[in-house]
């Protein structure tokens, strides 16, 4: 999409001048971000530029000492994640932030939970283990994870990519109006990020514009439809992945090369 | 009854699941792992996918020891009820820490908040002429509340649970003497005027066997917290919030409102346990269950719950119970000496978590 386009557009997300602070520690320095309808965008920074910092202020699991967040247009404030949830914005996390010890059912669906219909479920708030199974089944195979077998397999039992595959599934299924991922491939194989990449298409496919932070400069390079670049706790530009090489883009975010003035 | 005891057997065979029941593809898939596994290793992934096996085992092979070293007297059918009575008092408690073991806590002060709710019970009936009913009311009441404050310190303080609740069994036992002033309320004044305090303690014969309804009871607050544990929201999440805490909050948990409402349920266990410690002891006494905190981790650990949190099962602490009380029991029919009744029980505990650490390792 091109430049005018995108600027008639009202973006989905947007970040206003976010501040967070650690002690003496500035992670996030009057940070800007917007994310358009349908978009991949692509966050990239040095190591300790903020990037995590600003993604988990997006997404309510860390409150900012200032700045304001809209999401299509309107101001919101978000105490837990629980709230962004709500408002349909889901968390591929770094670390996945799933309970080893449950099942794919039970992470998929932690925290909004299906209940059983009638008595058993309102008074006696019993779980309706059957749909959760099947709606879990159902969605894992929509984004073509066919290799896991077992819905009711305990996620320790699953390899890398397999749980990362049941973080995205949870997120892309539950997101509906932003799917945030903070370095998804990192702790994959080739084979395994490939596939990740191509969920990223698929939820794209769909609609749901995508904030993809990553360290991989391929990765970023061949799904993103734009590149923000993160340099000391404040977005350095934002660049047209066509335009630029990757090189540029490392030379700009590691402070080497000026970013380009428009 | 039989219906749930059935569904809790079916659930215990059914959680080898991902080891058996795999299904055939994913069989194929694995097989070349499976072809390296030692048979250590495949015991391991067995254990680590059953936590509740290794209790059950060791609960029978220790009844089969001592049956043999104790001789027919270990067998006769009052010593076996005997045992069952004598775990009742634990095996509530047990229940009650199994639930903060769960989260990755330990609570020191269960015993302590299970005498000052029966102090409260006995004291409003007995001596302040409160009707018995309210009496056990307000020591209900005693229970969720302190448990709820132990909850309340741990997540707004952000103290470890373990100085947490060292702290709160000092506070509630000094709050038992205050109110006490050491003094026990005797078994008799408590038939005379709350007889409700003992239904408990009352018993019945089947069969040679004799129970106290308390252990009945017991065994109904194990079935309740398992359909808690394993069919509701709340309990998968007592789960997620001992297997990773941040992990659940991320995942949309409200950890600390969580882990305040875990503590109370558990107070509130303890406080049925106070009732039922009042027929088992008959009086009230301030100085009573002094050993029940411990004993009641004891019995959690080597029921297969993990120190560590997220991983274990409420059955499996019925059978730690049922263990220790087995151990007591066996031993001092085969007349050894108490202190070496806690010798056996030191190693056991040590073996149990050894056990657990070997287990864990599966998923490292
Ligand atoms: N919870 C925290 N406590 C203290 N400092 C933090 C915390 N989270 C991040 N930081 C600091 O904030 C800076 C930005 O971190 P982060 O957002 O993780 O960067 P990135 O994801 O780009 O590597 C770093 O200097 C990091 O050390
Ligand atoms: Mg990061």
């Amino acid at each position: 999409m091109d430049k005018k386009g995108l600027s008639v557009m009202q973006p989905v997300l947007v970040a206003k001048k976010l501040s967070k602070k650690y002690g003496k520690v500035v992670a996030l320095d009057s940070a800007d971000l917007e994310l358009y309808p349908g978009e991949v965008l692509g966050v990239i920074g040095d190591n300790g530029a903020g990037k995590s910092t600003l993604i988990k202020v997006l997404c309510g699991a860390v409150i900012p000492d200032s700045g304001e967040i809209l999401l299509d247009g309107n101001k919101v404030t978000f105490t837990s994640p629980i709230e962004a949830r709500k408002l349909g914005i889901e968390t591929v996390y770094q670390n996945l932030a799933l309970s080893p010890a449950l099942s794919i059912t039970d992470n998929m669906f932690l925290g909004r939970e299906i209940r059983q219909k009638g008595f058993m479920g309102s008074f006696l708030k019993f779980l309706d283990k059957k749909a959760m199974a099947d709606e879990a089944r159902k969605r894992l195979s929509d984004l073509g994870l066919l290799t896991i077998q077992n819905i009711n397999q305990l996620v320790e039992t699953l390899s890398g990519g397999q749980r990362q595959g049941v973080a995205v599934a949870r997120a892309t299924s539950f997101g509906t109006k932003v799917v945030i991922m903070d370095e998804p491939t990192a702790a994959l194989g080739v084979k395994e990020s490939r596939r990740v990449l191509e969920l990223i298409g698929e939820v794209r496919s769909r609609g749901i514009p995508i904030i993809l932070i990553s360290h991989n400069m391929p990765h970023v390079f061949e799904v993103a439809d734009r590149i923000h670049i993160h340099r000391l706790g404040t977005r350095l530009c934002v660049i047209d992945p066509k335009k630029h090489e990757m090189s540029d883009a490392v030379a700009y975010m590691t402070g080497a090369k000026q970013p380009p003035q428009d | 009854m039989n219906k749930v005891s059935d569904d809790i057997s079916k659930d215990l065979k059914d959680q080898p699941k991902f080891t058996t029941d795999i299904g055939e593809k994913d069989q194929d898939h694995h097989s070349f792992d499976l072809g390296e596994q030692t048979t250590l290793k495949k015991i391991q992934h067995f254990l680590h996918g059953n936590p509740t096996i290794v209790p059950v085992i060791i609960l029978i092979l220790s009844v089969i020891a001592f049956g043999f070293i104790a001789g027919g007297k270990f067998f006769s059918a009052f010593n076996l009820s005997l045992i069952v009575q004598q775990v009742t008092i634990v095996g509530i408690l047990a229940a009650a820490q199994t639930l903060i073991i769960l989260t990755a806590g330990i609570d020191l002060s269960v015993a302590a908040m299970m005498v000052l709710a029966s102090v409260f019970m006995g004291k409003l009936s007995v001596e302040m002429g409160v009707p018995t009913l309210p009496a056990i009311a307000v020591g209900f009441i005693s229970g969720i509340a302190t448990g709820a404050f132990n909850g309340l310190l741990v997540t707004r303080l952000r103290l470890p649970p373990f100085i947490v609740t060292l702290g709160t069994w000092n506070i509630f036992f000094a709050l038992v003497i205050f109110f006490t002033g050491s003094q026990s309320i005797r078994s008799s004044d408590i038939e005379v005027n709350a007889p409700l305090l003992h239904f408990w303690g009352e018993r019945i014969n089947l069969g040679g066997f004799v129970f106290t309804y308390g252990a009945f009871l017991m065994i109904g607050i194990f079935v309740f917290l398992w359909f808690l544990l394993n069919k509701t929201a709340w309990g998968r999440h007592v789960y997620a919030i001992g297997d990773d805490k941040e992990a659940a909050e991320l995942s949309g948990i409200r950890t600390d409102r969580m882990l305040v409402s875990i503590y109370a349920v558990a107070g509130l266990v303890v406080a049925i346990g106070a009732w039922v410690s009042i027929g088992r002891v008959g009086s009230v006494s301030p100085t009573s269950f002094y050993e029940g905190n411990l004993d009641s981790i004891t019995a959690v650990v080597i029921g297969g719950t993990s120190l560590f949190g997220g991983r274990g099962t409420i059955i499996g602490s019925l059978f730690g119970a049922l263990i220790v009380g087995v151990f007591s029991s066996g031993l001092s029919i085969a007349g050894l000496d108490v202190l070496w009744q806690r010798f056996a029980l030191g190693c056991l505990i040590i073996v149990a978590v050894g056990i657990d650490q070997w287990i864990r390792k599966v998923s490292a």
